[in-house]
């Protein structure tokens, strides 16, 4: 029988070892999976590289991460925000590495590598610093940069109901880069707020089908990260 | 400014707004149109602010601030997302500057300084893959230096990508000959926005 829960957080990252890739969901606050991330940090690994759209807020979850020096080199679109300072200080000090990628081409990359697609052309960043040292090609008399595919050694996935199998749904924004990571990580970690019986979620309603889906695991009531700011928390 | 952004835009486009006064666009809707606005981060139908205490974590703008969403909307991840910006679905996009040049490159992404944390966002997607690519922005900088420029000097987000320009002082289209002032704002003069500008500009044409 297939069935992909597992018991605990802690449980779910425990392989997670140092210089490991990890790719983790959300869009800042929506989809972030603070459990996962709070385990991570439990566990220690270190010299991670970390794929975000950002780079945390306040100090918890993936800022919390950062924050520990578990971060060798952060691949995101948007290193900034109103809450970010932990990010920023190490980036100042030299103790993190930045890959800055354009949202879009993140995701394509992101979906790439999880469609088995190598590389791929995007108008995106032609004539700017962002596309310097990489292949153009003119195709139809327009100039594309080649972008490579993005993969990770694991993925860290929030999504709202999923079934033993690992199919999974999603809550409104929250969905963001979650589904794409989970197709390009060679391990994909899910937490769930509630893991339902198989016939459960209609087949019609699947967003990301269980193929991609390694580990579950159930975390009811997840933190919220505006919360946690407002709270002035600090994990660990 | 935002008003006279929303007054171009016609019936039945997708639009995506950008973060600070292109938020603002959506407040004037013409009466007898209908927009679907698009945020990058999921969301086809993104509806006003919620009333304080509505708030849904997991209900955002690309901004991360709180929105909802309107009868009819979609949610999306961020591959499919992107495919509607790169794929020219979304019709408009409007967007700040930090700088514009007459042949339409636009910089709003860093400064350069060394210091700097580059930070791009969906900006350099946006301005590849939308048809029409509106500006707004107030004419100069804080300290007075133009942002209509002759050449950026600024790191590019896009090269010949900028459609319009709606400025505190008017609204300025690129065309192949340059900045072409299309109007003027109320009680402005042509030679003033002249000596605000950096490179030449096209006086409006006779109506």
């Amino acid at each position: 029988m297939i069935d992909k829960r597992v018991a605990t957080p802690a449980a779910a990252v425990a392989d997670i070892y140092d210089g490991a890739s990890v790719m983790i969901g959300g869009f800042g606050e929506a989809g972030s999976p603070i459990e996962l991330i709070h385990a991570l940090i439990d566990l220690g690994a270190k010299d991670l590289v970390v794929i975000n759209n950002n780079t945390g807020n306040g100090e918890s979850g993936l800022a919390a991460l950062i924050g520990n020096g578990q971060v060798k080199k952060m691949i995101c679109s948007y290193p900034r925000s109103s809450h970010s300072r932990v990010f920023p200080e190490l980036y100042h000090a030299g103790k993190i590495e930045l890959e800055i990628v354009p949202q879009g081409t993140l995701a394509e990359r992101i979906r790439a590598g999880g469609a088995g697609i190598p590389a791929f052309y995007t108008a995106s960043t032609i004539g700017t610093p962002l596309a310097e040292g990489k292949e153009i090609r003119n195709i139809d008399g327009r100039d594309y940069v080649m972008e490579y595919a993005l993969k990770a050694d694991f993925a860290l996935i929030k999504c709202e109901n999923a079934d033993r199998l690992g199919n999974l749904v999603y809550n409104k924004t929250a969905r963001n880069f979650n589904p794409v990571m989970c197709m390009a990580a060679t391990t994909s970690i899910v937490q769930a707020r509630k893991i339902v019986e198989v016939d459960g979620i209609d087949p019609e309603h699947v967003i990301t089908p269980g193929i991609f889906v390694d580990r579950l695991v159930e975390v009811t009531v997840p933190l919220i990260e505006s919360q946690l700011i407002a709270q002035g928390v600090r994990y660990p | 400014m935002a008003e006279l952004v929303a007054a171009d835009i016609p019936d039945g486009s997708y639009v995506n707004l950008g973060i600070g006064i292109p938020e603002l666009v959506a407040k004037f809707v013409p009466a007898g149109r209908e927009f679907i606005y698009h945020t990058e981060n999921g969301l086809l139908g993104m509806g006003p602010a919620p009333a304080p205490g509505q708030e849904d974590p997991e209900l955002i703008n690309a901004g991360k601030k709180a929105v909802t969403a309107n009868p009819g909307a979609s949610y999306f991840h961020h591959g499919d997302s992107f495919a509607m910006i790169r794929g020219g679905h979304i019709d408009v996009c409007v967007l700040g500057a930090m700088q514009v040049s007459s042949n339409g490159d636009l910089a709003n992404w860093s400064t350069g300084a060394a210091d700097a944390i580059p930070a791009v966002g969906g900006a350099m997607d946006l301005v590849a893959g939308v048809k029409t690519v509106l500006v707004v922005t107030q004419h100069t900088t804080k300290t007075g230096l133009p942002k209509l420029v002759r050449q950026c000097s600024y790191p590019l987000t896009g090269i010949n990508v900028v459609t319009r320009v709606y400025s505190d002082l008017a609204i300025i289209d690129i065309t192949p000959e340059g900045f072409q002032v299309h109007k003027l704002a109320p009680g402005v003069a042509f030679k003033q926005v002249c000596e605000k500008t950096d490179a030449p500009l096209l006086p409006p044409k006779e109506n």
